[in-house]
């Protein structure tokens, strides 16, 4: 399990991004109601930053060409984006949400 | 069955056919392309297909998924050469018809020649596939590349040739590329962004030859300068594809003219993307920016739907949305929000204009439009203030 970030730090309606070294990709985390959601921050149609789009409940939408990704399922609602983006599942362990280092491994589908 | 022929295999097509199938439509479905190539989205031929970036398969807009849902008959290769708006016909290249009960007009638009230029070899423009193979295969020896026109495409090929290690010359009629687009500020900052990266830039002047035997050697400017170019890229703007409906009733005037809800003059008829010159609270508009041909399909479809059963069309929803384009050049992300007009004010909201920047513009204090250059975020917060004042416009 690699820790992310305390829970307390999580702002409803906003968006956390993790880049360190220790995770192997750049991940965008919300808080919506009481679940945190984790996702890949790189959108994947070309390079954006999740993380710098708009919030809209469960849908994250890509800045630059403004697919929006269904935080529940990465899928993007329409073009240009076609591919979903890949959904982490996390845990709060004692304050901190966790994720699977397994989950982050990058794949050949991925790795772009 | 109903038939409804989709004419044009580009965005505006498929996202036609795409939202048809979305509302529920289940009757034939038949979609008419001159191109016989699958569709492709064209944003990438300026810049990651010139660069070698990616393939004819990293930029296909259909799969076999949207392909298995579309459930359509494909007639790529073909063209349509008239529409008959009495019988709803269609005329096919060859002479073969094709009966529909509703046409969605998205023919898109073609890049603009210079007029009475000579065919010369390394002469380009830029739209299909085809052609940015053909340039690519150009831009592939060592040779001088001189761009006519510093407008999106312009910029994003001279770009392009710049990062392949070519020697490039901008040449724009204007004293700054995108100055009528734009203004003068921002025309300024763009124009520094070619100069900065080593192409330069010579304006107000015009392309009055072309000066070569079997290739191009020499562009001829009006001021009698004779520019040294192996390689041509004439990126002039574009022209509907409205030809074809010469005939036909369906009224146009630079573009296929349509209400706001993206029906033209004949009914059972509608129009979008490219070609499509739209009614709007802002007069009349006919964008040639790829989130409008995503957008504008989806409202024509809901309209012709709603034409065909019976309903009433005026319930359905209008295209008014905020115009919106990207540009990507020389590594850095450009984003255009609203129509801003040449005299408005640009405002500087965060960065420099230096450097990375998110800007308004204004006029009369209120916002008319946002300009950024490598800032998404604030770029976004900015959209959507714009995005309010102008749905109280
Ligand atoms: C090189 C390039 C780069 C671009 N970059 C950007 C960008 O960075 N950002 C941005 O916002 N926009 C960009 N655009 C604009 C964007 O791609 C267009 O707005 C979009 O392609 C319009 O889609 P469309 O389907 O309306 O028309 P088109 O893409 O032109 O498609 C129309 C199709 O109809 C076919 N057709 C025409 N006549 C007939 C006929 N009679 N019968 C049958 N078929 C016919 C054509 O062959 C074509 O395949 C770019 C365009 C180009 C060319
Ligand atoms: S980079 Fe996200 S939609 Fe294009």
């Amino acid at each position: 399990m690699i820790q992310l970030c305390p829970i307390a730090d999580l702002t409803p309606g906003a968006v956390t991004r993790i880049a360190r070294p220790d995770v192997p990709v750049p991940l965008a985390l919300v808080k919506v109601g009481e679940r945190v959601f984790c996702v890949d921050d790189t959108c994947s149609h070309e390079t954006a930053s999740l993380s710098d789009g708009w919030l809209d409940g469960h849908e994250i939408e890509c800045p630059l060409h403004e697919s929006r990704f269904d935080l529940r399922t990465g899928r993007p609602d329409c073009p240009p984006a076609r591919r979903p983006i890949r959904t982490h599942v996390v845990q709060v362990v004692d304050g901190m949400v966790c994720v699977e280092e397994a989950s982050l491994a990058l794949t050949a589908e991925t790795a772009r | 069955m109903t038939t409804i022929a989709v004419v044009g295999t580009g965005l505006a097509g498929v996202r036609a056919a795409e939202a048809l199938r979305a509302e529920g439509y289940d009757g034939r479905l038949v979609l008419v392309g001159e191109e016989a190539a699958q569709p492709y989205d064209r944003p990438p031929l300026s810049k990651q297909v010139l660069l070698g970036k990616c393939e004819s398969q990293d930029i296909a807009l259909t799969d076999e998924d949207l392909r298995a849902v579309l459930d359509a008959e494909w007639l790529l290769g073909t063209r349509a050469t008239a529409l008959d708006p009495a019988s709803r016909a269609l005329t096919l290249v060859g002479g073969r018809s094709l009966h529909a009960d509703g046409v969605v007009i998205a023919t898109g638009a073609r890049a603009r020649t210079l007029p009475g230029m000579p065919q010369l070899h390394g002469v380009h423009t830029l739209r299909t596939l085809d052609d940015a193979h053909r340039l690519r295969e150009d831009l592939s020896r060592p040779g001088r590349v001189v761009v006519v026109g510093g407008g999106f495409i312009g910029a994003e090929v001279a770009s392009s040739a710049r990062a392949l290690g070519h020697e490039v010359t901008i040449v724009e009629y204007e004293q700054k590329p995108l100055l009528r687009q734009l203004g003068p500020e921002a025309a300024g900052i763009l124009g520094r962004l070619h100069t900065d990266h080593g192409v330069a830039l010579v304006t107000g002047v015009g392309v009055t030859g072309l000066v070569g035997e079997e290739g191009v050697r020499e562009v001829e400017l009006s001021d009698g300068r004779l520019l040294p170019a192996e390689v041509v890229v004439v990126g002039v703007g574009a022209v509907p594809n409205t030809e074809w409906l010469t005939g036909s009733g369906v009224a146009c005037d630079n573009g296929v003219l349509t209400d706001e809800r993206c029906r033209t003059t004949e009914p059972g008829i509608v129009a979008a993307g490219d070609v499509a010159a739209y009614r709007c609270r802002g007069g009349r508009l006919r964008i040639e920016h790829w989130t409008n041909a995503r957008d504008m399909p989806v409202i024509a479809a809901g309209s012709l739907l709603a034409t065909l059963r019976g309903q009433d069309p005026m319930a359905q929803p209008v295209h008014d949305p905020l115009p919106y384009v990207w540009s990507d050049q020389y590594g850095v992300h450009l984003q255009i929000a609203g129509r801003p007009g040449v005299d408005d004010m640009l405002e500087l909201v965060s960065g420099s204009f230096d450097d990375s920047f998110a800007a308004v513009y204004r006029r009369d204090g209120e916002i008319s439009g946002v300009l950024a250059i490598d800032s998404p975020r604030e770029f976004g917060r900015l959209r959507r203030d714009l995005r309010s004042a102008w749905s109280i416009r």
